[in-house]
């Protein structure tokens, strides 16, 4: 199982290490380091690096590598999917998963870390639980402490690590009782320099923020569950009553959770809500080049494309740009030779436009390579697919809690070949 | 305030300050003070100084500061490990306390004190916390038996911790069963052969309900630990992937790819006519693309599963190619991953699509990536003919760009299109030339030399290329220089008149200006055929080459079933089998699929055996010495394109074999010799060769007729250097009856050695000399007598480990001297071990299943025939032999010279697992029921 975790920032630095069985030398790390050296991108680093004794499993999240050491045969799937968790851990006790967040915090990290893991099993991963068992700090708790002299750490036995409903604590009790919904989908796209679609996929995703009084009892039902058909669920969803019924049946966690997470496949007609018009050319010869791109909506249902964020990797050869934008503003950057254009919302009547020449080095031969452009986007009050939520009812207790739902689309990897 | 400040610590003594804190009357203080250590010891300061005060905390109804103390002697107990036994009473206190996050709290910090002092008193808290009633305190102690075991294994034993933890996989709360199925896995990791998890159909229904109520994590060893089992039928392991499917919609994508595994392992169970496989089949491709759009990481690592999945049923992912379509930010890892599959999943019906993708990546700044996209489209090419033209297409566009990496390895796709389609792109040939100059890549220049030399008949001024070549012969890598020289012999035997002086530049270049062994070699055998015998060079050199396989890099079957086996583990990351690089496994049994249902085969579990009778794999199959053993183990990888053409590599000494020289290669007429068959052999040395290649020919094609009993080559027993001068090599045969152990003596000492005799220790078979050692003379120094010495079975007889194990002493005028060696169980078969038919049927349905082991022979080309003809040499007899859907089965009996009957089942499988355009089938040898009776 895992045996041991370092955190390393991004000029290399080891910050902070833990063991879960007997210590591995930091020494471990240099194979790590070799592989940070030999990637181009701090992103290109290999996830699984072998040694001559363990292996390094590791993510990078918020310029930080997390790097846990194994020894034995361990699915490394289950080994990222607990660094994962760690990161989210971090996140949700400190708001930001930084260096200096960690480091601000170091004691309460490794109460945790000591409590997420049990000789390389995990042991409370649930947030829920682990804000039982050790309390998130917050200014004022640090204060009253002081004063105090009591303590951050839950002297009982969290409620929910042994029920059948492990994500729930009880005695849950709130004023306003209230459970929001965000249908928030991604939409993934290839677009080949015609404008025909390569391939475009959904990544949805239901998040869930419910603060409902004692154990509820919810269910969900969609207009058109069909659409419905690769879904992985939060484990407090009735995987039998989707099966039968194609309803949501759960108890729900307390706050925040993601209910559901869905994969709508390219084999399926994918609505493409934004088009791309470009003419980037280059001619043999001269120093300057031809560029020029208009955005459109396409398949909008109706709504505003809002927070377009346009950027392209230009070619190396490329010196600088000199352009015009017909709406926000653009940057390009010399040295990483990118290109951002923030466009803002697009307005149908009055297309968003950037023109203008790029130049490039005197006497450089004509770029082999086609930049490619990736655009962000969101559309409020929309879900991509189709998906519709047809009511949210709530069984077990009396009251009649806040219900709402919203949706949104947002740009995935939306790339435009040129 | 944040924690920060523990960092920042004034000047002058920080230990010397935090000491004082810790004994500080003040709890604040203390606690503050703790935290300030455990803060030093994160970022690797070393305060194992403050042990004791450290501990002297310990003691206190403050949780925290509690925690913090057996943290920090979690760190440091190793290295104080008297001073740790001062925790112990603390420890055994706090497994008493009515709290039960205490309890546990108390047996899990205990467990990760790695002193053995300690550990001795864990036992009992241990004990009652396994039983305890709370299942919080119950599936932590689970995992501490885990620890204990890591630290002190005989102990655990001993204690009989390992009973309780298999009780606790019936235990009530899900969360315990998991936990103890995690533990004992671990435990059974390092104890292969034990049989820890021992699955029944009751335990597995256990592990299927808990599977449904335990965390993601619980239910990630559950599924692991559902794939060792081997259901019974189809209709258990039906049941059991119904209630495993669920499993696919879970959010945690190692819970996915472990419930991946385990339908992968069990469907090959289940009839393919079955609705059920059909849904099952659906039912596998959502997850599956779901964990493509994940994170980086964990796409890669499911991308590499998928590799093996698609290898092993394509049709679960044919239709989903577009999401492999790589996009321009994905990292490298994860392109190249994508790449692979892409080419695996093109078909005719898709190739179109793939093919336009392929040229944009062809354009991306990667230059890996791009090489690869590259390579891929001549991949595409070789797999799908109706792609092949346009495939052409595409690389010839690609090499007009200029680009000089692409150029490169765009040639060396085109010459693997050439080798599979022969005589249909010639045409191109003329662009490639002009590219000839930049070329600067060894595997470029070999693939451009080889296609002029193959097509030198259509290419005007192929000898001005390859002169071109020849200039800097010397310093080119030896792959180029051994494709230069078979190309301008290519070209010598298709154009004569021309190129003589080319020919002999080449070849002396080869045989007197290189040191590199395989050159020269190439070099002699080319000039020795091309001056004994023009028409047989030609027949050798311009021989029709086999056409290569469609796709290259395809898995071993037998290793791809045992990677799908450990679907989701670092094994299937790295397409190595976890035996080959995992530490810490010792011993890793290799697991295999099941065998599918109605094939009548039973479903014992496959182990192989460490020792005992189901060694003897290698000894039941007589071979011919040496040589016919390494024409067996031919590696069955297909020949790779880069092979321009028969490659006899042989080790010549000397000039003189040379014959006729110079003169008679230019006179050499056309026509009228024998022709020479050629043949693949290894030939390791030389043997002395006096009528040249015919001769040598003759002598491989003369192995391979079964002459009789299988002897293996003598291996040195006893070393010299620990025997006071005496080496002792030997081996053991069987002739006409008579067990004899052939030995070679040999004094390297400086003294003359006398009065050898030679005694055994009991074993397994009473094997014993039948007569005194015969060494008549004195051996002098340097001298080497060989002996045979005649054995007999009646000797006293007392179990061996391993089985075959012999220990023997021999006495000389200077000392005596042990060892021990093994002996192939082949020596114990006797002649009359035929049995009559009707016996052998009666007896095999007597003898319990238990008594049944079952394995695989490897990448032996055999049929049926040739297998028992092979096997009679060696007294295993071939009772009956039936066809059954193609495939033969032999039954087979042995006979061993204590009375003990082995009765065999011989399946050989003959499916073609390369393409057949190859004639490469491999048929598998299964030796079943290896059994014994009295």
């Amino acid at each position: 199982m895992i045996h041991s975790l370092f955190l390393v920032n991004a000029s290399g630095d080891i910050f902070l290490e833990k063991h879960w069985k007997s210590v591995v030398s930091r020494s471990v790390c240099d194979y790590f380091f070799e592989a940070l050296e030999r990637a181009t991108e701090p992103e290109n680093v290999p996830p699984v690096i072998p040694t001559p004794h363990h292996f390094l499993i590791n993510v990078l999240r918020h310029r930080i590598y997390f790097v846990a050491v194994i020894q034995s045969e361990v699915p490394p799937l289950f080994v990222i999917e607990f660094l994962h968790r760690v990161v989210d851990t971090f996140q949700d006790y400190f708001g930001v998963c930084s260096e200096a967040a960690i480091k601000d915090n170091v004691v309460v990290v490794y109460e945790l870390l000591e409590e997420m893991l049990d000789n390389g099993f995990p042991l409370a991963t649930e947030s829920n639980i682990l804000k039982e068992l050790i309390k998130p700090p917050t200014i004022l708790r640090t204060v009253v402490n002081t004063i105090t002299g009591s303590t951050n750490v839950g002297e009982q036995l969290p409620t929910g690590q042994l029920s059948v409903v492990p994500w729930r604590r009880t005695g849950v009790k709130y004023t306003n009782n209230e459970a929001y919904f965000d249908v928030v989908e991604e939409i993934d796209a290839i677009i080949d320099k015609s404008g025909s679609t390569i391939t475009a996929e959904i990544q949805g995703v239901i998040d869930a923020c419910v603060k409902l009084t004692g154990m509820p009892d919810l269910t969900l039902s969609f207009m058109n569950p069909r659409l419905l058909d690769d879904v992985s669920f939060h484990p407090c969803v009735r995987f039998k009553r989707w099966e039968a019924e194609r309803i949501l049946s759960f108890i729900p966690p307390d706050g925040n959770f993601r209910l559901l997470s869905y994969h709508v496949s390219s084999q399926n007609l994918v609505a493409i809500p934004v088009y791309v018009k470009h003419n980037i050319s280059f001619r043999e010869g001269s120093s300057q080049g031809r560029f020029e791109l208009t955005l459109g909506p396409k398949q909008t249902m109706g709504k505003a494309v809002e927070s377009v964020l346009v950027s392209s990797q230009l070619p190396r050869g490329v010196l600088n740009a000199n352009l015009s934008p017909s709406q926000g503003t653009y940057t390009f950057d010399p040295v990483t030779k990118l290109l951002s254009w923030d466009v803002g919302k697009i307005n149908p009547q009055k297309l968003p436009s950037l023109k203008g020449s790029v130049s490039l080095q005197t006497g450089a031969s004509k770029p082999d390579e086609n930049p490619t452009i990736n655009i962000q986007f969101k559309i409020q009050q929309l879900a991509i697919s189709g998906l519709k939520v047809n009511r949210l009812d709530m069984y077990g207790e009396k009251y009649k809690p806040f219900k709402g739902i919203k949706y949104m689309t947002k740009a995935g990897k939306f790339q435009v070949r040129t | 305030m944040t924690d920060s400040k523990y960092f920042t610590t004034t000047k002058k003594g920080e230990i010397f300050e935090l000491k004082a804190e810790l004994n500080s009357d003040k709890k604040e203080k203390k606690k503050e003070a703790v935290k300030k250590v455990i803060a030093s010891m994160t970022v690797g300061k070393d305060v194992s100084a403050l042990f004791p005060d450290v501990v002297n905390c310990m003691q206190t109804d403050n949780l925290e500061l509690k925690k913090l103390v057996y943290l920090y002697l979690m760190n440091y107990a190793k290295s104080q490990p008297d001073m740790a036994i001062m925790a112990v009473n603390t420890f055994v206190k706090d497994c008493e306390d009515l709290n039960p996050l205490i309890r546990a709290l108390a047996v899990r910090t205990m467990g990760c004190i790695r002193v053995d002092k300690i550990t001795e008193y864990l036992c009992e808290p241990l004990r009652k916390c396994l039983k305890d009633e709370d299942p919080y305190v119950r599936k932590t102690a689970a995992v501490c038996v885990a620890k204990l075991h890591d630290i002190n294994a005989q102990l655990v034993e001993d204690q009989g911790f390992l009973d309780t933890l298999k009780d606790l996989i019936s235990d009530s709360n899900p969360m315990v069963v998991a936990n103890a199925v995690a533990a004992l896995s671990e435990i059974a990791e390092s104890h292969p052969n034990s049989n820890l998890l021992d699955l029944n159909p009751q335990t597995i229904n256990k592990l299927l309900t808990a599977l449904n109520e335990c965390t993601e994590w619980g239910q990630i060893f559950i599924l692991d630990c559902l794939a060792s089992y081997l259901p019974r039928d189809d209709r258990e392991s039906q049941s059991i992937c119904e209630r495993v499917t669920p499993r696919l919609s879970h959010a945690n994508s190692a819970v996915v790819l472990s419930a991946v595994k385990v339908l992968m392992k069990f469907m090959e169970m289940l009839p393919k006519d079955l609705d059920y496989y059909g849904t099952l089949l659906k039912k596998l491709a959502p997850p599956l693309v779901t964990l493509l759009s994940a994170e980086p990481e964990l796409q890669y690592v499911a991308l590499r599963n998928i590799n093996l999945i698609v290898q092993k049923r394509p049709e679960i992912l044919k239709h989903e190619m577009k999401v492999f379509f790589v996009k321009y930010n994905d990292p490298i890892y994860v392109k190249l991953e994508k790449l692979d599959i892409m080419i695996r999943l093109a078909s005719q019906a898709n190739i179109a699509q793939v093919l336009a993708e392929l040229k944009e990546y062809a354009t991306e700044v990667d230059v890996d990536f791009v090489r690869k996209a590259v390579r891929a489209i001549g991949r595409c090419a070789i797999k799908v003919e109706q792609s092949a033209e346009r495939c052409v297409s595409t690389l010839l566009d690609l090499i007009q760009t200029k680009v000089n990496y692409v150029v490169q390895e765009a040639i060396v796709v085109i010459k693997d299109i050439f080798r599979k389609y022969p005589n249909k792109y010639e045409s191109v040939i003329a662009t490639l030339c002009e590219n000839l100059d930049s070329l600067d890549e060894p595997e470029a220049r070999a693939a451009m030399i080889w296609i002029v030399g193959e097509y030198a008949e259509r290419i005007d001024n192929a000898d001005e290329l390859l002169e071109s070549f020849l200039e800097g012969f010397h310093d080119e890598s030896t792959q180029v220089q051994l494709q230069l020289l078979t190309a301008i012999v290519k070209l010598f035997l298709k154009k004569p008149t021309e190129t003589q002086e080319l020919v002999q530049q080449v070849l002396s270049l080869a045989t007197q200006d290189s040191d590199n062994p395989d050159l020269r070699d190439r070099g002699y055998i080319y000039w020795r055929l091309l001056s004994t015998d023009p028409v047989a060079a030609k027949e050798v050199v311009l021989a029709e080459k086999p056409l290569i396989s469609e796709e290259t890099d395809l898995i071993e079957p037998t290793l791809l079933e045992e990677l799908i086996c450990h679907i989701g583990t670092l094994a299937s990351v790295y397409h190595k089998p976890p035996s080959a690089f995992v530490e810490g496994s010792r011993g890793v049994q290799h697991k295999r699929l099941p065998p599918r249902a109605g094939s009548g085969e039973s479903t014992e579990s496959p182990d192989v055996g460490q020792s005992g009778p189901s060694e003897a794999p290698p000894a039941v199959i007589p071979s011919q010495g040496d040589l016919l053993g390494d024409l067996l183990n031919l590696d069955l990888a297909p020949p790779t394109a880069t092979v321009p053409s028969v490659q006899p590599s042989m080790q010549m000494g000397a000039m003189d074999l040379l014959g006729g020289g110079l003169d008679s290669l230019l006179g050499g007429d056309i026509g009228g010799s024998p022709s020479v068959t050629a043949m693949p052999a290894s030939l390791g040395s030389a043997p002395a060769v006096g009528g040249g290649l015919g001769d040598l020919f003759d002598l491989g094609g003369g192995v391979g007729m079964p002459t009789g009993s299988y002897v293996a080559p003598k291996t040195v027993w006893l070393l010299a250097m620990k025997a006071k001068g005496l080496e002792i090599s030997g081996t053991f045969a069987r002739r006409g009856g008579i067990i004899q152990m052939d030995l070679s003596l040999t004094n390297k000492a400086m003294s003359v050695m006398t009065d050898f005799a030679i005694q055994f220790n009991r074993n397994s078979f009473g094997l014993a000399p039948a007569g005194p050692l015969q060494v008549l003379t004195p051996l002098s120094p340097n001298q080497t007598i060989d002996v045979s010495l005649p054995l007999s079975t009646s000797g006293p007889v007392m179990k061996m480990e391993p089985l075959n194990n012999l220990q023997v002493a021999v006495k000389n005028n200077i000392d005596v001297f042990y060892f021990s060696c093994q002996y192939p169980l082949s020596l114990l078969f006797v002649e009359d071990g035929k049995m009559d038919r009707q016996v052998f049927l009666a007896t095999w349905k007597d003898i319990p299943n238990d008594n049944e082991a079952q394995f695989q022979i490897k990448d032996i080309h055999l049929n049926s025939d040739v297998a028992s003809n092979k096997l009679q040499g060696s007294n295993i007899f071939t009772i009956a032999k039936r066809t059954v859907e193609g495939q033969d089965m032999l039954y087979q009996s042995v006979k061993l010279t204590n009375g003990i009957w082995v009765l065999a089942e011989m399946r050989i499988q003959t499916e073609p697992f390369l393409l057949s355009d190859l004639k490469c089938t491999e048929p598998r040898i299964v030796y079943a029921n290896l059994l014994h009776s009295q």
